[in-house]
């Protein structure tokens, strides 16, 4: 018998972008091939251990023969496709998204990539109007249980957390998208609280926010005090303690007490994700 | 995915189908399940032929077990054994998964086997996909018994009675090893009663809240002339203790490996530094060895015992302490560097011909519970998990747990309903060993006659007063999941 399960072999697929030619497999997307070639990409919905929701379009590339831009996260290579990364159409539609984006919903506490991509493409959400007199999704957080905090005016309706949360991760199907247009939003069955909710508290919607819309109450509290402080903490990885699947923890530690737990996407065992106990239940580590 | 549980747990809601058995009945239902798989010519003859032994005996063992015969005895009506039988047999791939409900039983080891029988008939085992796999309770099961905490063997899984292998350990630890094997622990707890054990050094493990007949272990253990307990926390056993020897946590503040379920081995590091006069384990064990006149040990790193133990164990023999690191984990068997590890074992039984000894089949009795339910005693309780909590709860009694709902005593509608009583009220609950207070709750999902309890809060509910000693005689396990219980409403022994 066969050591590892054999598949029929990918024929490779040969592309064009930015000019040069790109050889990968077929099945690779457009972002895959990107990657492979070292051309950096932008990405907010996507993510490694997640089916992409192709919602966000800051992966935006132009395509020849193509009407209208194409998501490099979602959309398959084909053969002959010629593909530019960095057009003036691909440069304005990118800075477009992230202008729409941070002048609605507070950006302050995104992924530093987010803060770098926009620089790079000379964002300027104020030219969408004074925050003050323009529609915003202000509102304050909900802080309904010890464990997290959703505060959704740092939401941009990636939808990742409801990846995480249904069929990519945990199945449990406790949040989903509610309300339309400028009002939609994240919400549990009928709005009730998070605990009175489906939800299991996996945290692993925290696990994949790129925005800090979604927190460890543990961080929310110390940036509240102040106290929170990325540049003094440290990340060590080990094996969660309570059952026998052997998740990798990644412990991030501030002042020798950890302050929140994370799991590397790209490990075997269970690509990034964890269970309630394996993310919250480090606190007898402290007691 | 088929959920075979007593329960409907919530993996039983999440599977294509959920095969609702009575506690105890796993082997006949193994049995219906082989006996349908031979009926329906599913069998898969070649592999059959060519890797196992004791097939026509076994064919003729179970040809009992008819469906019906099998509803009768596990509740489950037969169209749906059935079709289980059917799916497994016809699938490409095919695992069977288990954890406690298997072997947790006084025909624990039977139990398993029964399941092995299932594989062999249908060559569901040595191949990518398929195979038998039990799930591990915590993170280091598997791992324990690789490195020879068993009472019968060496590290690496090799037998404390074979003169060759204790001959090569002897001469790289420099000492004498002891030819018999040891005790397992309801061996010990046994030998304590009769006065032969008389001193325990307990290492992170809570016998005085976790121990099946728990009032009875507790006597034992009160018994001792000396009891060392080396915890990371306060527990009940270490308040019996003559001695306290605080450790620094395994996971968060340690470093070392751990060997998961799927046998792969991976690096627990330290993050934090243990509080107080907490130490670190590998040096408590140095520093008593040391009193005890060993004075060669020295204080050795984990790395370096690590570089020692795959040295002598030939399944660990490949796993370098910086490969582990670089590969995120190997799965053993790992005989040497530049061995990718093992995904799956067994595969010996696909080679042509079958490598090594062919596997038997086995001809098992099932067997009812001990603990028998009588009108007296005419509920069956069985104890599991929940979600957010771990064992006796003393790690997890840490954290605030916005889903947990706290020590209950679960029975269906119907059978509270004809004990007169509703969720939330205080009741008697007894069984042949002990009675204890518990708060009711209703599971509609609950078979009438079944009621659950989680084990993880015993200073709230002592449950392992009612649980069953009675073990396996083959493994040690005593009989957690099948207890005879009867339900007493409180003011009704006021009344009396």
């Amino acid at each position: 018998m066969n050591d590892v399960p054999v598949s029929a072999p990918r024929r490779p697929v040969e592309l064009t972008i930015d000019g040069g030619t790109v050889r990968v497999p077929e099945g690779s997307t457009i972002l895959d091939a990107c990657r492979q070639e070292g051309i950096d990409t932008p990405t907010l919905c996507w993510a490694e251990n997640l089916t992409p929701v192709n919602v966000c379009r800051v992966c935006v590339v132009e395509v020849e023969n193509s009407r209208v831009l194409v998501p490099s996260c979602s959309r398959w290579v084909e053969d002959g496709m010629v593909v530019s990364t960095d057009s003036e159409k691909v440069r304005t539609s990118r800075r477009m998204v992230y202008e729409l984006l941070a002048s609605s919903v507070d950006l302050d506490r995104a992924d530093a990539e987010v803060h770098a991509w926009m620089e790079h493409y000379g964002a300027d959400p104020g030219r969408m109007g004074d925050r003050a007199d323009i529609a915003t999704v202000e509102q304050p957080p909900k802080l309904q249980d010890d464990l997290y905090v959703r505060d959704y005016e740092r939401c941009i309706l990636c939808y990742k957390c409801v990846e995480a949360c249904g069929e990519d991760a945990q199945f449990t199907f406790a949040i989903a998208t509610a309300g339309r247009g400028f009002d939609a939003h994240i919400s549990t069955e009928f709005d009730v609280s998070l605990p009175d909710s489906a939800c299991v508290y996996c945290g692993n919607c925290i696990g994949v926010c790129p925005t800090g819309a979604l927190v460890f109450k543990t961080e929310h509290d110390m940036r509240e005090e102040g106290t929170w402080d990325e540049d003094a903490q440290s990340v060590t990885t080990t094996v969660c303690t309570f059952c026998g699947v052997g998740c990798n923890l990644e412990l991030h530690v501030q002042d020798e007490r950890i302050v929140k737990v994370t799991s590397p996407a790209d490990h075997s065992v269970t690509n990034g994700h964890l269970c309630i106990k394996g993310r919250f239940g480090w606190q007898h580590a402290q007691s | 995915m088929w959920a075979v549980d007593p329960r409907r747990s919530s993996s039983a809601k999440f599977a294509d189908a959920w095969l609702g058995l009575n506690v105890g009945s796993d082997i006949a239902l193994a049995h219906g399940v082989a006996r349908e798989i031979i009926a329906a010519d599913l069998v898969d003859r070649e592999f059959v032929d060519r890797a196992t032994t004791g097939y026509e005996q076994f064919a003729a063992y179970v040809d009992e077990w008819t469906l019906e015969r099998t509803e009768e005895v596990t509740g489950v009506p037969a169209r749906a054994i059935r079709e289980m039988a059917h799916a497994y047999a016809t699938a490409p791939m095919a695992q069977i998964l288990w954890t406690l409900g298997i072997t947790e039983h006084h025909t624990g080891v039977d139990n398993v086997l029964s399941l092995c029988n299932l594989s062999l008939l249908t060559g569901h085992v040595g191949r990518w996909g398929s195979g038998l796999c039990p799930l591990r309770g915590q993170n280091n099961v598997q791992g324990g018994g690789d490195m020879g905490a068993l009472p019968n063997k060496l590290p690496g899984f090799q037998d404390v009675d074979d003169d060759e292998a204790r001959a090569k350990f002897e001469a790289v630890w420099g000492t004498a090893i002891p030819a018999g094997n040891g005790w397992n622990l309801t061996e010990m707890f046994e030998a304590m009663g009769r006065d032969e054990l008389k001193a325990l050094w307990v290492i992170g493990e809570n016998p005085a809240d976790s121990e099946a007949d728990v009032n009875h272990a507790r006597r034992l253990l009160g018994k001792l002339d000396v009891m060392v307990v080396q915890d990371v926390f306060m527990t009940r056993t270490a308040e019996m203790a003559d001695v306290v020897l605080p450790a620094a946590l395994g996971w968060a503040e340690s470093d070392g490996t751990v060997t998961n379920s799927e046998r792969r081995v991976q690096r627990t590091r330290a993050a934090v530094p243990p509080p107080g006069q907490a130490r670190q384990e590998i040096d408590i064990v140095a520093d008593l060895a040391e009193r005890m006149g060993a004075t060669d040990w020295g204080r050795p790193t984990a790395e370096e015992l690590w570089e020692e133990l795959r040295t002598l164990s030939p399944m660990h023999t490949g796993m370098s302490w910086e490969r582990i690191r670089a590969e995120g984990g190997i799965q053993w068997p790992c005989p040497e560097e530049g061995h990718p590890g093992s995904p799956f074992l067994h595969g010996r039984l696909w080679e042509d011909p079958v490598g090594g000894r062919p596997a038997p089949f086995s001809c098992i009795p099932w067997k009812p519970p001990i603990d028998e339910l009588t009108d007296e005693f005419p509920l069956r309780l069985t104890t599991g998990r929940a979600l957010d909590s771990y064992n006796t709860g003393v790690q997890t009694d840490k954290y605030n747990s916005p889903i947990r709902t706290g020590e209950a005593l679960d029975l269906s509608a119907a059978d509270a309903t004809a004990l007169g009583v509703v969720a939330g009220e205080r009741v008697s609950v007894s069984s042949r060993r002990g009675t204890i207070e518990m708060t009711i709750a209703i599971d509609a999902s609950l078979q009438v006659g079944l009621a659950f309890t989680t084990f993880h809060f015993p200073e709230l509910a002592d449950v392992n007063q009612l649980t069953c000693d009675a073990y396996d005689p083959k493994s040690g396990t005593a009989e957690f999941k099948a207890a005879a219980i009867r339900v007493d409403k409180l003011e009704s022994l006021v009344d009396a």
